[in-house]
Parts: structure tokens; C-alpha cells; sequence
């Protein structure tokens, strides 16, 4: 089908240096790709399958990159992009990042998320597995499922905390938080967690331990300390607050006290 | 100390302890300081006061010197632990893009206020131990002003002190507000704290610039 001709206007030519990983041994190097006929309508994504295509057909390994639900769900793209964690555009997934944030004749620098607990496995793809052993460490209430259990609706909880809660648990843990802070640190991600848990009644029997496996564990897996720089908060794709981070701060330090 | 070493959280709370020690401290000397510039009197009283004072000298100094070499190492041993961190640096980095230059900076600004110190300890310190337990020459109340003033004659000290001051300037403009968010505060009057930490980085070493600059041109 002919392309309008208001739109060829619009359509782009562009350069993308993109990091390159045979596997997670391999060593990696960043290689560049010329990709015409990218219009601004495309997502991201979209514009990487693309590129894939013209890889194929040239001959060439299409590059390998994490994607599920493509509606800024899932939390599984993950890409740095021109210097920022799901690129140029605020409180968007990668796959939610649209081609209109670029022009046309654009260098776009294509990373992996890059955290020493983030090993690539492949090109832009990262085991992301450490968080979900942070997770496992505590990121959940035990409640018996026995017929007598109290109707979660049925507890009173106060607006500001039912929010604050809300707005914690809309992390995605897609790591953004640790790629763009510069001490790849996890604390948004794990405060979110615990945060999630620590305003709602259902979270207080295991508050205590809970603060304190996870933050054990955020540290045995080797990520970095938050010196509040506020990176994370502006580069997450959901806007997790840096209130967050305070507020594990001070369960931590209790928990600690209580012993 | 093992603990405090392991967990990231008690080393930012251990950081911002240090800190806010630190912080007090500057209010004092400054207040001190700065009444060397309305009286040589109460300059020297007070200064007599801190130098012969047994608890000063002899409890408060050391914590004090304990809580700067504190400071400095966590900073250095933070910053290091933190590049182990990241592993494989990207090609590219737009750090300006979400945060502000002196909150990923402390180690840069840390450095310079580091090096300052060695040349502000160079200046009074060392010569104040010197006089009072190496030549134990006798007590003179009143040398105190008339050394301040005589340090601050040479232009290129002056010059010095200001760029260090710009940079505890700096430091203090993220160090501040950071050291309560790291604390577990982060409330209602986090604004309040930002706009006192503002004033505080930007008053303190402004008055202390203005401290040396004034003796420079009076002396």
C-alpha cells in the first residue's frame, strides 16, 4: 500500500547503536544498525521488530529483547535508551515509548539494564531473578485459606494509607529503578514492596521479618546504596515515591530495635 | 561495626548521622567565627574557652575528629561498593536527565572539602597543638584574633577557602534534606526541611567566605 504523502514527511531514517551479547559469557560490544522507514506512530518496540526483520533478511541474528503485554503492564521491557531507563519519555514502559520522541537522523543508544545482579543473558536481555527472590524473601502476607477468613473488604482502612498502599503496589519491578540510579541501587523497588505491605492491616504480623528478609536479601544479591539522588523516582515508569524509600528506612530501623 | 558494614540501609543511617554531627558542628564554629568580625573580645573569649576547656579538648575534639574521618571513609568505601555495583558501565549515561548534579556528585565535592581540610588543619590546628602540648609555650588569652586575621592576609588563602567554601556548599545542598530522608523522614514537613537545608548550604558557607574576604580587606 502507497504511503500518504503527508506522512512520508514524517517518516524517519535512523541510526541505532545497539549492545550486542552472543550470551551471558560472551563478551558483549555495542554494533550499528541503519533502519529506514520508521514512523513516529510506531512504539518503541515496534520499531525493534522492525529493525528485526531487516536483520532477518539480511541474514543477520535479530537482537534479542524482553517484552510481554506491550500496555506498560508487565514490566518486562527493559531497555536503556540514549542515556535513561525506558528512554526519553516520563512515567512510560519502554513499550509504551512511541517513535515521535525521535526525529529524524537520530543516534539512538540502545543498552541493556545494566546492574552487576542484572547479568545480561542475551543482548538487552537481563535476569531480572534477583527480585524475585527479594520477593520470595517477604514480599507477601501468609493467610490461611480455611473458610474463617476475615473479608478483606470488611477492614476499615483509612483513605491516605488505602492510596499510599495502592500507589506502592503499582510497581511493575521492571528494574528501571536500579538502571538509571548510579549506585544501582534497589531501595524504590524493595520499598515498594514493604511499603505495600506496612500501611495495610493484613501486613503487620509479619512486618518485622518481612523489613528485614527482604533488605537481607537486597543485599546479598550485591545491588548498591541509595545516596537519594531521586533518579529512580523520575525515571519509574509508575512513579513510585521516594516516600517509600523513608518509610522502609524507618520499618527497617524498628524492626532492628525490636529485634 | 560487621553489621553496620553488611546492610545498606545502616550504612546511610550511620552516613547520616555522621552527617548531621558534622552539620552542628558547622553552626558552631560558625558562630564562633563570626564574631570575630564584630570583636576581638568575645572572639578571644570564646576561642580561649574551646582551647582550654578538658572536656572540649580532650572528650568533644576527638569524637569530632572520629565523626570527619568517619564521614570520609564511608564516603569513599560507599562510593566504591557502589561502582562494584553498576559492573559494566554504559556507553551512555544521561545522569542530568533525573537528577541534579551535586546529589551524584558528594564524592567530588566530599573530595575538595577533604583537601581544604588539610589545609585548614595546616593553618590552625596543627599550629594550636604545636604551641599548647609540643613547645607548651604560656597561655595568652588574647593571640587568638590577631592569628585568625594574620592567616587571612595572604590573598591566595583567601581564594582557597571561598572555592572550598562553594563546595560545602554543594555538598551541604544535597547532604542536608538527604541525611532526614535517609533517617525515615520524609513527611509533611520534608518541604520545610528542603527550604531549612537550602538556607543552611547556602548561609553557612557564604558566611564563612564572607569571614575571610572581611579580614583580608581589613587586616
Amino acid at each position: 500500500m502507497p504511503i500518504p504523502s503527508g506522512l512520508i514527511n514524517l517518516i524517519m531514517k535512523l541510526t541505532l547503536k545497539i549492545w550486542r551479547q552472543e550470551n551471558a559469557t560472551a563478551k558483549g560490544s555495542m554494533q550499528t544498525y541503519s533502519l529506514d522507514g520508521v514512523s513516529p506512530d510506531m512504539s518503541f518496540l515496534e520499531m525493534m521488530d522492525v529493525l528485526n526483520e531487516q536483520l532477518m533478511e539480511q541474514g543477520i541474528e535479530p537482537v534479542a529483547f524482553d517484552h510481554d503485554c506491550r500496555e506498560g503492564i508487565c514490566g518486562s521491557c527493559s531497555m536503556f535508551i540514549n542515556g535513561e531507563a525506558h528512554g526519553p519519555d516520563r512515567l512510560v514502559t519502554t513499550c509504551q515509548l512511541h517513535m515521535r520522541k525521535f526525529k529524524d537522523g537520530d543516534t539512538i543508544h540502545i543498552e541493556p539494564f545494566r546492574a552487576k545482579p542484572f547479568p545480561v543473558i542475551k543482548d538487552l536481555v537481563v535476569d531480572r531473578t534477583a527480585f524475585d527472590r527479594i520477593q520470595h524473601a517477604g514480599g507477601f502476607i501468609s493467610v490461611n485459606t480455611s473458610g474463617n477468613t476475615q473479608d478483606a473488604n470488611a477492614i476499615p482502612i483509612e483513605k491516605a494509607d488505602a492510596d499510599k498502599a495502592f500507589d506502592a503496589a503499582t510497581c511493575i519491578g521492571c528494574g528501571a529503578c536500579v538502571a538509571t540510579c548510579k549506585n544501582a541501587s534497589a531501595m524504590l523497588f524493595v520499598s515498594a514492596k514493604v511499603s505495600q505491605y506496612a500501611l495495610l492491616p493484613q501486613g503487620q504480623v509479619e512486618a518485622t521479618d518481612r523489613v528485614l528478609n527482604m533488605v537481607k536479601q537486597m543485599d546479598e544479591e550485591g545491588f548498591g546504596n541509595c545516596t537519594n539522588t531521586g533518579a529512580c523516582e523520575v525515571e519509574c515508569p509508575k512513579g513510585i515515591s521516594l516516600e517509600n524509600i523513608a518509610r522502609m528506612n524507618r520499618e527497617f530501623l524498628s524492626a532492628n530495635v525490636k529485634g | 561495626m560487621s553489621s553496620l558494614l553488611s546492610s545498606t540501609i545502616l550504612r546511610k543511617v550511620a552516613m547520616a548521622l555522621s552527617g548531621i554531627f558534622l552539620m552542628v558542628f558547622l553552626l558552631q564554629h560558625f558562630v564562633i567565627n563570626i564574631t570575630s568580625v564584630f570583636s576581638a573580645t568575645i572572639f578571644n573569649q570564646f576561642s580561649h574557652f574551646m582551647g582550654t576547656n578538658a572536656l572540649v579538648q580532650f572528650a568533644l575534639q576527638p569524637v569530632l575528629i572520629g565523626g570527619v574521618i568517619f564521614h570520609f571513609v564511608m564516603g569513599f568505601v560507599l562510593d566504591i561498593q557502589n561502582r562494584k555495583a553498576r559492573g559494566t558501565r554504559y556507553a551512555v549515561y544521561k545522569g542530568s536527565a533525573n537528577a541534579p548534579w551535586v546529589s551524584r556528585n558528594m564524592l567530588i565535592s566530599g573530595a575538595t572539602i577533604l583537601a581544604f581540610l588539610g589545609l585548614h588543619f595546616y593553618d590552625f590546628w596543627v599550629p594550636e597543638i604545636n604551641y599548647k602540648y609540643i613547645e607548651v609555650l604560656p597561655e595568652d588569652p588574647n593571640r587568638y584574633h590577631e592569628e585568625l586575621v594574620h592567616k587571612f592576609e595572604d590573598l591566595t588563602r583567601v581564594v582557597i577557602y571561598v572555592i572550598s567554601f562553594f563546595f560545602l556548599s554543594l555538598h551541604l545542598s544535597h547532604g542536608f534534606a538527604s541525611s532526614f530522608q535517609s533517617m525515615g523522614v520524609n513527611n509533611k514537613y520534608t518541604p520545610t526541611f528542603k527550604s531549612l537545608g537550602k538556607l543552611y548550604a547556602i548561609g553557612i558557607p557564604l558566611g564563612f567566605a564572607f569571614i575571610a574576604i572581611f579580614h583580608f580587606l581589613n587586616h
